[in-house]
């Protein structure tokens, strides 16, 4: 059968984007009272909501570790996010995996020994699901963990990319991410200095090609560092206003 | 600018769900045309100059519209903008080269991927030929001409008035350069509510009125419908309505259909089959027989079949031949006891139709006078007759008498006897050597133009000046071994210009032989991806005619830069074992080399070297050793049950400046040959085994299957009263009893069985390791577990896949596309290399008969024959001198049915026997025939167009077979009279 052109030779995508370009991003922080920190983010029709709580004290004895604080990440997605409705217990690998990811990608961003014995909560929530999930995720909770006045080192910007009929693409929505010639990698880096605090890819892409999809990728990651920026300034300033009123 | 689309679909499960997709609307896109002086074209058009995309001639594929089109007093400056239905029946015209400047909107791109991707792909071909100045206007992705859905409309309308919008937006877009769209439709509705908007349309048969001098564009309309009421017989009631998709998915959940692909048999085009797997898991044959149950239905098509009642099932008709008019062909009805099922047509699941070669039906006759130009329908006749006839409407029908051309089928509506179609291009006249060479071509599906600028652009800078380069071509590095020290040399037939081979041995101090083959380093030049790679992987394979070469490689490379000659550095991929005194393999290593070859050898001089004592230098030492560690490959290669099979081959002589041919002969093998083919073998063998060590799941390997054994039923039971026994139990057993397979009285017998024998194989076929099980490697007829091909690679694309997996699993770095590790693409291209495979032996057979029956024109010659098959109403004979097969028909074409054959068809002793049980033919028979090619002029009858030798019975004599004593008698004055055109052996 016809398989559905993800690239055509005008160079327009299915949803009408070039190859090297983002999908549309709206994010704003401090969306939750309760929460110590907490941000919506969406990047085009992948929508998160993250709360953060802490610095706090461990709920359970057994993680604490006496020199820094640990964090623990819960990601959830709602059974609505996709438009077949699908339950997913708890205990889902697939769940667990990104929660996990996330994690990795944050314990070395985060200032840990400014607390120690203590606990940071991430919990994830994806409301809508098309493509991307992993870096919409750490894109969210960079926002809500700064929207906490947690320590960092730096904002963690994470995007995806993709090679499509030898072309390097970023961004990958579900319809691109599904088709399985597609590879999908996804960078998240510390925009400062560069530094690349994940790396995850469970496709097949020639190693020949793997620095331009990662080139991309990057490129991506430090525009998406300046949509995060915009974020945190108007939520500083919104803040700010509310002080000096 | 963001937009979502949303819409409600079906999936897989059946449950109904809502699906939203992101659709982003663009300012950025252009219009295409070259001096476009708006802001966002112009910097797009910068922009493609400055990132120096590959620019065909002075046109920037970024804007390929030309600013002077093809003006028109009604329109004056225009440019085409067709709609979806015109592109699907008019394609054909849109192909030709004088049709340009033409816009193709995305909506109708998106429309076109839905209904047919064929129309879809040729669409793509003309816009990525920059020369035609074709564009892509993406009007679904850009702001101003994007519209929504309206409540109510349905998605045609809303396609066509999408559409509308994007011809008047491109209207008011270019109206400052005084340039205007014209909308082709055909549609009434979609016309009118264009004209009401101010926009310019016509249809497309208006438009073509304007190229006054094409008249032949109106002739390639299609989907005009024909209605052609006087050669329609009144009791004619049409064919039985399809049922509807639904319904035929339906029927096929419900097992109440089956579907398969349509069949038609070689020798009748009313009798079809499709197989198929019935509920029960088995997969059988099912009989579409008549035109009634074949309902439209074409060779190829994929077809949804209903099973008729028991009662309806009837005996498979075996091979019976029809050679004359298609019309008289009478329904077949015998019933016998071991029926199979018959079944009719009820639905068409994929067309399978492609433009067809074909001519105009020699019975046809015109009625009364006409205007010269006016159009008059015709009936054609394909080249392929599993093909029915067709019924075109043409304003050159008296031009067209006596030529081959091209026709495509519109459609086939159920008033229509015959399907109906459109002139395409004319070829040449019939009989032509240039015509029918290139009809041969066109039937077997060969992809014979010349190589496009863009494959020619990847060929070397420095063309045939190419040298070799010790930093470039990796040599200072080391990764490139440098063996130009060593004997090598190559032994190929006289007149190789694409050498893939060449040879060296010498022995080791340990007494042990360094054996070498090198072979052409090809993917050297081949880069992956490259549009070089893209035409060598679709064409698959050099095709070898009798006069010419198709070549896979553009000939810089196949006979030069490739071409392993000798006196040059070439680079070259080397395989190099260590073989002991008895040559089994002690060691090999595999590594890309550049060599220095020190002959180029026919097989006959590397002979002469062998034989002449006298000659004692390296190459004749290294050719000796190679001839004597070939025997022993070879003694146990047949020990283990290699067959050696035979094929009448036979090359012509051809004349050297009209390449008419003026002999025949058989081709000749020689010791060296079977040299040459033992290394390759060892090669193949051993590559074979390390591509699958480090591919397991994607490596190109050949198997061949063996052959079932009631294959060689006729054959076995054809040798019992010869005394001689076929055992077919496995290949040794069949290669001994070959061997054993001999008449003292006819030293052509044992040649005569092989060609038999060769006949009951099966096709031997690349596959991808993946998709077979280890156990199904095997090569049957070389008698091993695991074979490819890896000795070719100028002329097959295996060989070139095969040589970037083996450069993969010697060399970590080498850069080769992701291809190789995708079992689906591979085998993809397993099945396209298959095919091609196939085509190309074919298409070499054609040009060989085509070549023997212009040798046989005009003369007559009586010969001896073998009997090789038994038909139901003939015999095929094999004329060992010629290599020529042909069929003695055992019914005469104008005797009516009412007489009885002459010769009546045994099925129990598989032989065909004279009524009064006193003559019979049988497998092996010697038989005495007259060749001779009709040399009637090309109208006179529909044989003669497909023009074919015919053969006639001397001997034994066959009353009503045989020719009469006074047609003899002219045969014996014909022969004495011109002694020079006849060749009596």
């Amino acid at each position: 059968m016809s398989r559905q052109e993800l690239l055509s030779p005008e160079g327009l995508r299915v949803d009408g984007r070039r190859a090297n370009e983002l999908r549309r991003i709206l994010c704003r922080a401090s969306v939750l009272n309760t929460a110590d920190g907490s941000a919506y983010y969406e990047q085009g029709n992948t929508k998160v909501l993250v709360a953060v709580y802490g610095p706090r004290e461990p709920r359970l004895r057994g993680p604490v570790q006496h020199e820094q604080a640990t964090i623990n990440v819960e990601f959830n997605v709602a059974p609505f996010s996709t438009s077949e409705r699908r339950k997913r217990s708890k205990g889902d690998k697939r769940l667990l995996e990104v929660a996990s990811f996330v994690r990795q990608a944050f314990e070395g961003a985060i200032q840990r020994s400014v607390y120690p014995r203590s606990q940071i909560d991430i919990y994830l929530n994806l409301l809508q699901h098309d493509g991307g999930t992993l870096e919409t995720c750490i894109n969210a909770a960079t926002l809500a963990l700064i929207d906490a006045g947690i320590s960092m080192d730096d904002y963690v910007c994470a995007c995806t990319a993709g090679f499509i009929d030898e072309v390097p693409v970023l961004d990958l929505n579900a319809v691109e991410e599904s088709s399985i010639e597609t590879p999908d990698l996804t960078v998240a880096i510390l925009p400062r200095n560069g530094n690349i605090a994940l790396l995850q890819m469970e496709s097949r892409l020639h190693s020949d090609k793997l620095e331009d999809v990662m080139d991309l990728a990057v490129e991506g990651c430090k525009h998406i560092h300046r949509k995060l920026d915009e974020a945190v300034l108007a939520a500083a300033s919104d803040l700010a206003q509310k002080l000096n009123r | 600018m963001l937009r979502n689309k949303s819409f409600v679909k079906r999936t897989r499960k059946g449950n109904i769900v809502r699906t939203v997709k992101e659709h982003y609307l663009r300012d950025d896109i252009t219009c295409g045309f070259e001096e476009c002086s708006h802001k966002v074209c112009a910097d797009a058009r910068r922009n493609a100059e400055k990132s120096g995309k590959p620019t065909a001639g002075d046109v920037n594929p970024a804007a390929p519209l030309s600013a002077s089109p093809r003006s028109t007093t009604k329109w004056g400056l225009h440019y085409l903008v067709p709609d979806t239905n015109a592109f699907v029946n008019q394609i054909d015209i849109f192909e030709r080269p004088i049709i340009n400047n033409v816009i193709v909107l995305s909506t109708v791109m998106d429309e076109l991927r839905g209904l047919s991707m064929p129309v879809y792909n040729r669409v793509r071909a003309i816009t990525r030929d920059h020369a035609r100045r074709w564009f892509v206007f993406s009007n679904e992705h850009h702001r101003e001409t994007f519209i929504e859905r309206s409540a109510n409309e349905s998605p045609n309308d809303r396609n066509d008035r999408a559409i509308r919008t994007a011809v008047i937006w491109l209207k008011a877009h270019l109206e400052p350069a005084l340039i205007t769209p014209v909308l082709v439709t055909n549609d009434e509705g979609n016309l009118r509510k264009a004209l009401e908007d101010g926009v310019d349309a016509c249809r497309m048969d208006e438009y073509l009125r304007v190229y006054s001098e094409h008249p032949e564009l109106l002739d390639m309309m299609g989907s005009v419908s024909i209605t052609d009421r006087n050669s329609e017989d009144s009791s004619w009631s049409g064919y039985p309505e399809y049922l509807s998709t639904v319904q035929v998915q339906a029927g096929l959940k419900a097992n109440a259909l089956v579907q398969g692909t349509l069949q038609i048999a070689p020798y009748n085009y009313l009798e079809g089959s499709i197989s198929a797997v019935f509920p029960d898991g088995k997969e059988h044959r099912i009989l579409v027989i008549g035109r009634n149950n074949m309902n439209r239905a074409i060779q190829g098509d994929r077809v949804a079949v209903q099973i008729l009642p028991k009662s309806q099932w009837r005996k498979a008709p075996s091979a019976a031949l029809v050679d004359e008019d298609e019309d008289a062909v009478p329904d077949v009805d015998k019933k016998t006891s071991e029926d199979s099922p018959t079944g009719r047509v009820v639905g068409i699941i994929r067309r399978n139709w492609r433009p067809y070669c074909a001519f105009l039906d020699p019975n046809f006759v015109t009625k009364g006078a006409r205007a010269s130009n006016a159009p008059t329908i015709v009936s054609v006749l394909a080249m392929d007759r599993r093909i029915p006839k067709l019924k075109i409407r043409t304003r050159q029908a008296d031009a067209l008498a006596g030529q081959r051309f091209v026709v495509a089928i519109d459609s086939w509506p159920k008033e229509s006897r015959y399907p109906q179609g459109h002139f395409v291009r004319a070829l040449g006249n019939a009989g032509d050597k240039a015509t029918e060479t290139e009809v041969l071509l066109l039937e077997h599906d060969v992809p014979f133009q010349p190589f496009t600028q863009n494959v020619r652009a990847d060929l070397p800078s420095e063309g045939a000046d190419w040298s070799l380069d010790l930093e470039r071509d990796q040599i200072a590095s080391g990764k490139r071994h440098d063996l130009r020290a060593l004997n090598i040399c190559s032994i190929d037939p006289p007149g190789c210009t694409d050498i893939d081979d060449a040879l060296h041995a010498f022995e080791l101090p340990n007494g042990n032989f360094q054996v070498g083959v090198h072979i052409a380093d090809v993917t050297n030049f081949v880069k992956p991806g490259t549009a070089m790679d893209v035409e060598a992987a679709y064409r698959s394979t050099t095709v070898y005619l009798v006069d010419r070469r198709i070549d896979m490689l553009p000939e810089l490379l196949g006979t030069n830069l490739c071409s392993l000659r000798s006196a040059v550095d070439r680079l070259a991929f080397s395989c190099i074992w260590e073989l002991d005194q008895d040559a089994n393999i002690v060691d090999v290593v595999f590594h890309k080399s550049v060599i220095h070859s020190k002959a180029s050898l026919t097989y006959e001089e590397a002979q002469n070297r062998i034989d002449d004592p006298t000659m004692k230098d390296p190459i004749t030492k290294s050719i000796r050793s190679l001839n004597m560690l070939a025997k022993k490959l070879r003694k146990r290669r047949m020990d283990a049950g290699a067959l050696t099979l035979s094929s009448p081959e036979v090359r012509f002589r051809l004349e050297n400046d009209s390449q008419d041919p003026v002999d025949v002969e058989m081709k000749a093998l020689k010791e060296t040959n079977a040299l040459v083919e033992e290394f390759m073998l060892l090669a193949n063998i051993s590559v074979a085994r390390k591509i699958y060590q480090h591919f397991p799941d994607s490596a190109i390997l050949r198997r061949h299957p063996e052959p079932p054994a009631q294959n060689f039923c006729n054959l076995q039971h054809a040798l019992k009263p010869l005394g001689i026994e076929l055992e077919v139990g496995s290949s040794l057993a069949l290669a001994q009893s070959l061997d054993k397979a001999v008449l003292p009285s006819d030293p052509y017998f044992n040649n005569l069985l092989r060609i038999l024998t060769t006949r009951c194989m099966m096709q031997a076929q690349y596959f991808c390791s993946g998709t077979h099980t280890p156990e199904e490697f095997r090569h049957y007829g070389l008698a091993t577990d695991i074979y490819t091909h890896f000795t070719s690679p100028i002329r097959r694309y295996s060989d070139v896949m095969v040589h970037r997996l083996l450069h993969a699993s010697i060399d970590r770095e080498a850069g080769y596309g992701s291809v190789l590790t995708d079992k689906n693409k591979m085998t993809e291209q397993c099945d396209m290399l298959n095919h091609r495979h196939r085509m190309a032996q074919q298409a070499g057979r054609s040009s060989v008969e085509l070549y023997t029956n212009l040798f046989f024109k005009g003369k007559t010659v009586e010969e001896p024959g073998y009997v090789t098959q038994i038909l139901q109403n003939g015999f095929g004979v094999l004329i060992p001198s010629y290599g020529i097969e042909g069929v003695v028909y055992t019914t005469s074409k104008d005797a009516d049915s009412s007489i009885p054959p002459a010769l009546e068809y045994d099925q129990a002793a598989h032989e065909l026997v004279s009524p009064k049980k006193d003559i019979s033919i049988a497998l092996f028979q010697r038989v005495r025939v007259i060749l001779q090619v009709d040399n009637k002029p090309v109208s006179a009858n529909v044989s003669s167009m497909r023009r074919k030798l015919s053969l006639r019975l001397i001997e034994p004599h066959v009353p009503g077979i045989s020719p009469t004593d006074t047609e003899q008698k002219r045969i014996v004055e014909l022969v004495t009279k011109h002694p020079d055109k006849v060749k009596n052996i």
